[in-house]
């Protein structure tokens, strides 16, 4: 599969580096070149200084011949953006985006955008593990 | 009108200060402390400290029953989240967001906010209207018609000076409406009026035509 990340903080430079192990063909962006520096040595994909919100950068990336697309930079607007560029402009098949805000999460899930959100997922989780 | 405003910065709380002075209900939110604290102690209970973006803090300043939400922070994707959460969740009927970034003017229809202000591209135009070589001045953009009105300066080394307005070809859809010429009265050009050197027509077109409006008046 052709998968773009946006994002290389430590949860986009982790699943890219297992994507890229499988096999897959990975573009990984960020706008900041230091971020990069969370790639193994070994990455076998792409890194890209880039921002996956500007349309233009994104055809130049590949887009329209991606698999799937997904958001995971620190910002949730700039997630949703991206998101729904890669949705709606470009008809990514497989679009995922990061949204911590859990209200947030909930009204793009209900417009069609696949979100999840570390917080809800997170606090759940501890929630499991103090009821065992 | 109960107007909501997203942002606190320049342009948000003059906004919120001009339309208060019309009369309106208006609430501005503006995400850092210091920032609305100011505001608060300037406008009271017109400005909230909170994240525009945030369901909650709509919830908090009543936008279900707004008749409008204006987004004007510094940056697009949060202008343009503002708008879809209003929108779609609280369904107000009428959001406006500004865009800092032209590239993201076509992003932000494609998406559904149909009405934005491009900030860059307004402070772009008055400086070309400044510029006295520029060919081609946005002076209106009727949007839902999709109308512009544009000037044109007809320069001396323009090949149609001495032409006829009948013998232009002008793209279908634009009309000359205004001809401007030093020394004499504005008067409506028709088909026989004769182009001069430092005319200035004002024209009404649409964004596709505006190029064969350009050549057709001045030659490549």
């Amino acid at each position: 599969m052709k998968i773009i990340i946006m994002g290389c903080g430590r949860v986009g430079a982790q699943l890219a580096s297992l994507l890229a192990i499988e096999g897959h063909q990975v573009t990984i962006l960020d706008i900041e070149d230091y971020s990069f520096r969370r790639l193994p040595a070994n990455f076998s994909g792409t890194a890209l200084l880039s921002d996956g919100t500007d349309e233009e950068t994104l055809k130049k990336v590949g887009i329209e011949e991606a698999d799937a697309f997904i958001s995971l930079t620190q910002g949730d607007n700039r997630n949703v953006m991206a998101a729904q560029i890669a949705k709606n402009i470009f008809n990514v098949p497989k679009v995922i985006c990061r949204i911590y805000d859990p209200l947030r999460r909930e009204l793009y899930n209900s417009l069609g955008i696949q979100a999840f959100s570390p917080t809800t997922i997170f606090a759940q989780m501890l929630k499991k593990e103090l009821e065992s | 009108m109960y107007i909501i405003i997203i942002g606190g910065g320049k342009v948000g709380y003059n906004l919120a200060k001009a339309l208060i002075d019309e009369g309106h209900e208006i609430l501005l939110t503006e995400k850092d402390a210091a920032r609305s604290a100011a505001i608060i102690d300037e406008l009271g209970s017109a400005c909230v400290r909170g994240d525009g973006c945030e369901v909650t803090t709509l919830t908090a300043v009543g936008t279900s029953r707004a008749d409008m939400l204006i987004a004007v922070t510094g940056d697009d994707e949060d202008n343009l989240v503002a708008c879809q959460v209003a929108k779609h969740k609280f369904k107000v009927p009428r959001t406006i967001a500004r865009i800092n970034n032209p590239k993201n003017e076509t992003i932000f229809k494609k998406l559904g906010i149909e009405d934005t202000i491009s900030s860059t591209n307004v402070i772009l135009e008055y400086i070309r209207e400044e510029v006295p070589t520029h060919p081609l001045t946005h002076l209106l953009t009727i949007k839902d018609k999709g109308l512009e009105i544009v000037e044109i300066k007809i320069s001396p080394d323009s090949i149609t000076v001495g032409k006829a307005v009948k013998e232009l070809s002008l793209p279908p859809g634009s009309i000359l409406s205004l001809l401007i010429r030093k020394g004499s009265k504005p008067r409506v050009p028709t088909a026989s009026t004769v182009l001069q050197a430092e005319d200035q027509i004002i024209a009404v077109t649409n964004p596709e035509s505006e190029e064969s409006l350009r050549i057709a008046l001045r030659g490549a």
